[in-house]
């Protein structure tokens, strides 16, 4: 006869190095966990130092306030970064315009009329918008959006801010339709037949009920993409153009943030230069203007998240 | 007019043969996909009462009460055939529109579901879709609710707290409260006090007796000694059937079908 469970676990109980993996795990998985912590410090710290080197040359004061950006002058170079702050921007701001209300109506078609087969088919198709290559949607801006503006509107150039911005709009979309689309769908069904119940019509449930229960989720996509247009560079760098402008022009070239840190990447600004240096203090602007984002976004979805 | 019917109805003693119909149900059938819900249902229920509707779980209960405001057409794959007569106006017709069909007709849900916006805007939301914008009348509007619901001493100084921040009970109140806004015609209550503690329930049931004097009731609940308590007709759903309906104080003292009387007596369900 076999000996009973209990002694065949009582036995393998004695055994060590049960207790010692059980120890040992937390550990190990802390290590790893801790790499990619380690290698965001990293990141910003390199940021950091070069920027400060930038910062023994130039000063801040003329780079926060300074209207002119003129890395490549023969004679004074000139580092004002608020024409690449307002390249940024105004790329920024079409691509809200865009994808804002696109974005939040198609959340709400697919959160509150939308079939189950509808939301099957139309979920993942929003997916592989979100997964295609930024290079991809560049060449559409450049060599599809722009000229179709241009046979409107003549007096846009090849390189402008509409264009480039109406397509990271497209490029937001996804992610704006499909957060705000998980944060209505997050509102008890109880809530709508609430309303229902009180003889509102479906859009009034929607409009009046769904989207300010799930503002909060809604707010925090908005912000997010609006950190993801901001940082967006390939499209930019694209069909933007790399004219460095403080002004309101969206019609004419312009350059982003990201766009001049590809044109010095790409270019021939050696190792020890001011325009190397200037990289890393545009880059380090950049990381705030995101960071300030995602805060903001946390903020949103925590400060004004709704119970039920 | 109004302050006489009620002084009418209040000096006489009820008499059932008086009193109008608010919905007449007749030969109703349901279906969720293959299964058959609701089997010829007849119903007459009548303005001014409360009519609890009791039966086990899975008896048809609910259903029949969410098809009265047509909530039950929510739930894909669902077929009616027969008819209801809502004021003497089949609800089922084509041109009657749901939404004009549940601002006459309020529903109280099994679980409180406010909605999560501040305690006056849980209650002006029903007038303000309606049209009333006027910040005056929609002030006295939820005043006179919240009363109405028993809840306005509780909630006066707090009106634009959340309303996820009151318990349980008061929340019910609050729906309530929402349901009364728009002064409709009939309310339904789907289980009302099940998801309550004894003290909040009771608060609810002796609502309902002071609303019945403005309104009609019909009540489902899983509770026969409330039923008992608060109702004026009890119908005895079984199996999609409507097994018994008549005075509750037959219904409970003296029913007349077998099956009834099991059900009542605690034998089963």
């Amino acid at each position: 006869m076999r000996t009973s469970v209990q002694e065949m676990i009582a036995q393998s109980k004695g055994k060590k190095n049960k207790k010692f993996i059980e120890k040992i795990i937390p550990w190990i998985l802390l290590l790893i966990a801790s790499v990619s912590v380690l290698t965001t410090i990293g990141i910003v710290l390199t940021l950091i130092i070069e920027t400060i080197t930038f910062f023994r040359r130039v000063s801040v004061f003329d780079f926060v306030f300074g209207t002119t950006w003129l890395p490549f002058s023969n004679k004074e170079e000139l580092y004002g970064i608020l024409p690449l702050i307002v390249g940024t921007l105004k790329v920024t701001l079409i691509a809200v315009i865009v994808a804002v209300p696109i974005g939040i109506s198609a959340a709400i078609y697919l959160s509150e009329y939308a079939s189950e087969t509808v939301r099957r088919i139309v979920k993942p198709v929003l997916e592989v918008l979100a997964g295609i290559p930024t290079i991809v949607y560049g060449f559409f801006a450049l060599t599809f959006v722009t000229p179709l503006l241009q046979t409107f509107f003549p007096e846009i150039k090849i390189f402008n801010a509409i264009s480039p911005g109406i397509v990271v709009g497209i490029m937001i979309i996804p992610m704006i339709a499909s957060l705000s689309e998980d944060a209505m769908s997050a509102v008890p069904r109880s809530i709508r037949d609430g309303a229902l119940a009180m003889g509102s019509t479906k859009f009034e449930v929607a409009w009046k009920i769904i989207v300010p229960a799930a503002l909060s989720g809604i707010i925090a996509s908005v912000v997010l993409a609006v950190s993801r247009a901001i940082g967006e560079t390939m499209i930019v760098s694209l069909a933007g153009g790399s004219t460095p402008k403080f002004d309101g022009d969206f019609a004419g070239s312009i350059q982003t943030m990201t766009a001049y840190i590809v044109q010095v990447s790409k270019g021939d600004a050696g190792y020890g230069t001011t325009i190397y240096y200037s990289i890393y203090a545009v880059g380090f602007t950049l990381f705030l203007f995101t960071m300030l984002m995602n805060i903001l976004a946390q903020y949103v979805s925590k400060r004004f998240r709704e119970e039920y | 007019m109004t302050t006489i019917k009620t002084a009418l109805t209040k000096k006489e003693p009820v008499q059932k043969t008086d009193k109008k119909s608010v919905y007449l149900t007749k030969q109703l059938n349901l279906w969720y996909g293959d299964n058959h819900a609701l089997k010829n249902i007849d119903l007459d229920i009548k303005e001014n009462e409360v009519t609890a509707i009791i039966g086990p779980s899975g008896c048809g209960k609910s259903t029949y009460i969410k098809t009265l405001n047509r909530m039950v057409e929510l739930v894909p794959s669902v077929k009616t055939s027969g008819q209801i007569l809502y004021r003497d106006r089949n609800i089922f017709d084509k041109d009657y529109g749901v939404e004009e069909l549940r601002t006459r007709v309020g529903m109280v849900f099994q679980k409180p579901n406010p909605f999560p916006k501040s305690i006056y805007d849980n209650i002006a939301y029903g007038p303000r879709i309606h049209g009333i914008k006027n910040k005056k009348i929609l002030n006295e509007i939820v005043e006179k609710s919240l009363r109405g619901a028993a809840i306005w001493e509780e909630v006066k100084d707090r009106l634009d707290e959340n309303a996820y921040s009151l318990s349980g009970g008061q929340q019910q109140r609050i729906c309530i409260a929402r349901a009364l806004a728009i002064e409709p015609d009939v309310i339904l209550m789907d289980e009302p006090t099940s998801a309550l503690d004894p003290i909040s329930t009771l608060k609810i049931e002796e609502l309902v007796q002071e609303l019945k004097k403005d309104y009609s009731i019909i009540i489902v609940t899983h509770n026969m000694q409330q039923a008992a308590r608060i109702s004026d007709k009890t119908a005895f759903f079984l199996n999609g059937e409507v097994i018994e309906y008549d005075d509750t104080d037959t219904i409970f003292s003296n029913p007349s079908d077998k099956r009834t009387e099991d059900y009542i007596s605690g034998r089963f369900g």
